[in-house]
């Protein structure tokens, strides 16, 4: 530090900082791993000058000053610099000499982070560690008249309904009439949520994609991810492995007409279609894709130049209500696929959710919906949308499951829930608990990034740098330099080992519970909560 | 776990047959309740195969709100058999009042109706009796169909039988279902006792259906008249019977692609593939996750059981077409009680993927499996 350095409003200590880096002069070598690792400079190499006074024996010797020079480690305390608390330097010291610790009460920085009149932008997911879906447990356990199944050797039946389901009358009269059925699609219950081809770097979405193409042909788990908005690399389009892929197209539009001119050549249906009309972290915002990211593939694959920030605007330019979104965006989505091909929406979580699900039970093309809580992740929103807007998945879906009883379509528009599924690590807890409230099928994104591939965020802030492509682990950023450092065979390998841990978890829920030849879809007398005021919102029991 | 003994006969018998049978059955059963359902009624009621009969247990003061609610809907009473008892009840059986069953004739103004109204309008008549009972306390109705005598009760079912005098020849039936014991997993009620009935169609289960919840929220969405009550766990399934034939126009032998619907390798080489993926898909919110095993009775006097794949121990059909009595038991001892004249070589279990149905003519027990080309042409 200089001695006299100037002390403005922005000026911040270490103390400020809310991850602050120790570093250990003792053990450290000096390789300089750790600051050419540092994915925001947050540390660099410093001289260090010491002044060390000797004062001699005696009384007629003078004292002497000696200085010394060593080279150390130093932390920025420029707020533009600040430690994100990755802690990658750690993961590349050689002796443990250095790592990042939070300062729960440096607070100062929150002020700062918005230099230049520009609000912060983050990726990852809202910071906030509360969690409803982990405070719900599994009350009903059959154990008074019959022997409870066996979770590791019963015969399971672990799939679910994508599409939309006729009732039953309505079944009976189109097979004796030979009428025309809706395409339905029978998948795995925990889908990969979108997160796009612009968004993660090639890597990992090679990683992902292998992954399910792994479970779905060698482990007989018809597993389903979403490309995300962004198109889809033309191989893949062109590919059998298409159909393990939902396509999503949201309101930019953006690699849609790669989709569309690659139809002709397919060799397959894709798994279905999403329609993103907003998404759980940001709700009534649009995609983003800053321009760190936006190289020269991303920008042929969406069809855009390179170097400019990519924003989906917040609902589709072209249509005027979600009444004309649904009828016209569906059919016609429909009808490029020749009506053999499932399209939902995506929404996020909001207090107008029931109203779309309204619209959708009077479409017959709709084929089901995606709702994103609040704890939804995405790789660029602004702050203030991540941490303060949208609306909790439980109840939200709840709702919705309630409102499908009442009009007796609950078979057949699928709900599929997502947003702050596994936040916690409790991925099949979690995800039970969401089908036992009335999802279908429930889809992750984050989780499969920190379990997939390592991703370092949390919901202490953490890491939290997708949006500028600087990501560490390399799984969201474009930067060769970067991505190098994930190995996508690596990232399917832990993509089969997580969903088969799953698989197991689930059976270990569903099946002390008595289920097993079908998924307990709004089981709710299954649930229990010790939160008096959450029991009779989501309408399960109140448990002390 | 209930005990279930079902009989059917060509020629009327006596419930106590069945009863005795719960009995024989009784190690398995803790003796909290007994519910009957009689069909095919012989005695009085050969007559009176046209009129509704009201079965139900009445106060003096429900009696007498019956009557004058059914009056004043148009129905006038044609035969009655009650029974009041004058003995102290059995242990752990409260004391009622009358148990009756009274035969209407049905009012001139519903001669233009179709069937269905009828059918439908005879439903609400009970639901409604039912709702002014559950709020006095004074009435308690189980059925309100022709040719049909509905009886429950808490206790020991021999020591019931004893008490309610059901060797009385008026209550002789060619289509018996009796069960032992109350609910399992809800709290104790009357109307959550087996067998449970609609328009015909009456059904009784042992084991615990876990996909309860879904299944009755999915039936009460569904419109149907009667599709409510649900004290027991159980009651879905004589509703998914009636929704399946009634709504659905199917055959009783579907009834298990419906609630138990093969896996894709079992479908895999069905000649009715197409239509039965169709139906599993269509259906999936009436999968029954059970251990269960399920004995009905239908309007034509046939008489079924099913069960699902969990269930250990299957229940068991066998009796004699030259008697024309059949018996389907949820214990093997049951069956050897009520009917000991039977070639037992011929005795049958449906496994997981049969239906075993013995038709109103009592000759012969047909067994289907779900592999076998469906019966009816779609």
């Amino acid at each position: 530090m200089l001695a006299e350095r100037p002390i403005t409003p922005a000026t911040l200590s270490r103390k400020d900082l809310p991850w602050q880096i120790k570093w250990d002069i003792n053990t450290c070598t000096k390789c300089g791993r750790c600051t050419s690792v540092c994915p925001v400079n947050a540390i660099e190499l410093g001289v260090f000058r010491k002044r060390d006074v000797k004062p001699p024996m005696g009384l007629s010797a003078k004292p002497t000053t000696e200085f010394s020079t060593f080279y150390g480690i130093r932390q920025r305390t420029d707020p533009a610099y600040a430690c994100i608390g990755c802690a990658m330097c750690n993961m590349v010291c050689p002796n443990n000499a250095i790592e990042p610790s939070r300062q729960y009460d440096s607070t100062t920085l929150q002020f700062h982070n918005n230099r230049g009149g520009q609000p912060r932008t983050r990726g990852g997911r809202r910071n906030s560690s509360e969690s409803l879906l982990d405070q719900i447990k599994f009350i009903r356990i059959s154990m008074l008249t019959d022997p409870a199944l066996d979770a590791g050797r019963h015969e399971f039946d672990v799939r679910t309904l994508l599409g939309r389901v006729l009732s039953p009358e309505a079944e009976i009269k189109c097979f004796r009439e030979n009428g025309w059925k809706p395409p339905v699609r029978e998948i795995y219950p925990l889908v990969i949520g979108g997160m796009s081809f612009g968004a993660l770097s090639p890597n990992m979405w090679e990683g992902l994609q292998m992954g399910v193409a792994y479970l779905n042909e060698e482990m007989n788990m018809p597993v389903r991810i979403s490309t995300g908005e962004g198109g889809c690399p033309p191989r893949l389009l062109r590919s059998r492995f298409l159909k393990y892929v939902i396509l999503q197209i949201a309101s930019g539009y953006f690699g849609w007409d790669e989709i569309i001119h690659a139809i002709p050549e397919m060799k397959e249906d894709p798994c279905a279609i999403e329609i993103k009309y907003g998404q759980g972290a940001k709700p009534g915002d649009g995609g983003l894709l800053m321009w760190y990211k936006v190289n020269k593939l991303i920008a042929a694959i969406r069809g855009v130049p390179s170097g400019v920030s990519l924003p989906s605007p917040p609902t589709h330019q072209t249509k005027y209500s979600i009444e004309e979104a649904v009828a016209k965006m569906i059919q016609s989505m429909s009808m490029a696929w020749g009506f053999r091909v499932p399209v939902y929406p995506k929404i996020s979580a909001s207090s107008t959710s029931l109203a779309v699900l309204n619209n959708l039970v009077r479409n017959p093309y709709a084929a089901g919906l995606a709702i994103d809580g609040e704890d939804g992740g995405t790789g660029a929103a602004y702050n203030v949308s991540m941490n303060h807007m949208g609306h909790p998945i439980a109840s939200n879906l709840r709702d919705c499951y309630k409102a499908l009883c009442v009009a007796g379509a609950q078979n057949e528009i699928p709900l599929i829930a997502g947003g702050g599924i596994g936040k916690h690590g409790n991925l099949a807890a979690n995800a039970a608990a969401l089908i036992m409230l009335g999802a279908s099928m429930v889809q992750v994104g984050k989780y499969v990034m920190q379990a997939g591939a390592g991703c370092l965020g949390s919901e202490k802030d953490r890491c939290n740098v997708c949006n500028i492509g600087v990501c560490p682990k390399g799984i969201t950023s474009q930067d060769p330099r970067v991505y190098r450092r994930l190995d996508p065979e690596k990232v399917a390998e832990r993509v089969v080992d997580f969903y088969l841990s799953f698989d197991t978890e689930l059976r270990k829920v569903i099946a002390p519970l008595g289920r097993s030849t079908s998924l307990p879809v709004g089981m709710s007398d299954a649930l229990g909560i010790s939160d008096k005021d959450a029991a009779d919102r989501l309408d399960i029991k109140y448990v002390i | 776990m209930c005990r279930l003994f079902a009989l059917t006969s060509r020629d009327p018998v006596s419930p106590m047959r069945a009863i005795d049978a719960l009995n024989v059955m009784k190690e398995g059963h803790d003796g909290s309740g007994v519910g009957l359902f009689l069909s095919g009624l012989g005695g009085p009621w050969e007559e009176l195969k046209e009129y509704p009969i009201l079965s139900g247990i009445f106060t003096d003061a429900g009696l007498a709100r019956m009557s004058e609610y059914m009056t004043k809907n148009g129905f006038q009473s044609k035969y009655s058999a009650t029974f009041k008892p004058d003995v102290e009840p059995p242990v752990g059986t409260p004391k009622r009042g009358t148990y009756a069953s009274i035969a209407f004739k049905i009012p001139d103004e519903w001669k233009g109706m179709t069937q269905a109204q009828v059918d439908s309008n005879l439903v609400q008549m009970r639901l409604d009796l039912r709702a002014m009972g559950e709020a006095e306390g004074d009435i308690m109705v189980f059925s309100f169909w022709p040719d049909t005598i509905m009886i429950k009760e808490v206790g020991d079912p021999m020591a019931i039988a004893g008490y309610l005098k059901l060797d009385r020849e008026e209550l002789y039936a060619r289509h018996i279902l009796a069960q032992g014991r109350q609910n399992t997993n809800y709290a104790i009620n009357l109307y959550a006792c087996h067998p449970f009935f609609i328009e015909g169609i009456s059904t009784m289960t042992n084991g615990e259906n876990t996909a309860f919840v879904p299944i009755r929220e999915y039936l009460m969405s569904r419109g149907v008249t009667g599709y409510q009550g649900y004290q027991s766990d159980s009651e879905v399934f004589t509703h998914i019977a009636h929704y399946a034939t009634k709504r659905l126009g199917l055959d009783i032998s579907s009834y298990k692609h419906v609630i138990t619907p093969m896996n894709d390798d079992e479908m895999r080489d069905h000649p009715d593939r197409a239509f039965l993926s169709d139906l599993k898909r269509a259906c999936r919110k009436l999968i029954i996750d059970g251990p269960n095993c399920v004995i009905g009775c239908l309007p034509d006097g046939s008489m079924f059981m099913a069960q699902d794949r969990k269930k250990l121990r299957p229940g068991v059909v066998g009796g004699n077409p030259e008697l024309g009595i059949y018996g389907f038991s949820s214990e093997i001892c049951g069956l050897n009680a009520a009917i000991p004249d039977r070639d037992r070589t011929k005795d049958f279990q449906p496994m997981h993927l049969d239906t075993a149905i013995v038709g109103p003519d009592c000759r012969e027990v047909l067994q289907c499996s779900q592999k076998d080309p469906l019966r009816q042409q779609l």
